[in-house]
């Protein structure tokens, strides 16, 4: 049988939080990796906190009354701007998984042109996809509402 | 391999549902002041006070969209911390634990969060 041996990550961590000088679609891989991070551990509690809500009003209110206060104001406010940076930059990697909107394959001739040329389009829609949504969650979250989610 | 690449193309669908499904989620929790949809906030208030969250609840579209999101969301997020954790350099055995730790939190998630959602779909319609 056939196996991937792959090749050891010497850097661990830093093998991706560090971009170096790669382009700009390298530190939104990087920024889509915390994000992510981020919204599987902020999930996993979201579906304990919110099922409370099978079990009656008072459990529900109770269950709410703990995630109240300035402090998770913030946080859930954090975990909008990660949503909508992971949501539009997971719409965008989609996109390239599929071959939409990166171009037909050409033959390379020198000089050489780089495929992030024809992907950049991309990633700059995405970026500004992630500002209206986080720009919406801030005028939702801060000027037009009134606090709290769970 | 080729386990791996089917299991890398369930990720890329299941983030595309996630986006529809966890899109509209955001839209009524969170964006309810600026997209104002009154007949999923009926109550008035806070999407999170109790009558609307009983208003919801008598909704089927509601549990059977958020066992799809919960089914994708999971899978998607524990399938990526799995990829994040291998990458680590990590030995076979904990390679073998981890991904069992993974999958087994993912099904305990899932099935309390179905049952949450159709309890609470059962609750609403009793009041």
């Amino acid at each position: 049988m056939l196996t991937a041996k792959g090749y050891p990550n010497r850097l661990g961590v830093w093998g991706w939080l560090g971009g170096g000088r790669w382009g700009m679609e390298r530190y939104l891989y990087t920024l889509h990796r915390l994000t992510g991070l981020g919204l599987i551990f902020y999930f996993l509690l979201h579906i304990l906190v919110t099922s409370a809500r099978a079990f009656g009003e008072a459990a529900w209110v109770a269950s709410m009354g703990r995630v109240t206060g300035p402090l998770f104001t913030v946080g859930e406010y954090l975990v909008f701007l990660a949503f909508a940076f992971h949501a539009a930059n997971g719409l965008r990697l989609a996109f390239i998984e599929l071959g939409w909107g990166v171009g037909k394959p050409f033959e390379p001739v020198y000089p050489y042109k780089t495929s992030v040329d024809f992907q950049r389009p991309l990633a700059i829609v995405a970026l500004l996809l992630a500002a209206l949504l986080a720009a919406a969650g801030t005028l939702d979250f801060f000027v037009l509402h009134k606090g709290v989610t769970p | 391999m080729i386990r791996d690449a089917k299991l890398w193309t369930w990720h890329v669908l299941a983030g595309l549902v996630i986006f529809v499904f966890l899109g509209l989620h955001m839209l009524i929790m969170h964006l309810d002041d600026v997209v104002r949809i009154a007949s999923l906030n009926p109550a008035g208030g806070h999407p999170i006070d109790w009558a609307n969250v009983v208003a919801r609840g008598k909704m089927i579209f509601f549990p059977i969209t958020y066992t799809v999101l919960l089914g994708a969301a999971l899978f998607h997020g524990l399938y990526g911390l799995k990829n994040i954790l291998f990458e680590l350099n990590l030995g076979d055995g904990v390679k073998r634990a981890t991904a069992v730790v993974l999958a087994l939190l993912g099904l305990g998630l899932f099935v309390y969060g179905t049952w949450a959602a159709f309890a609470s779909l059962a609750l609403a319609r009793s009041l």
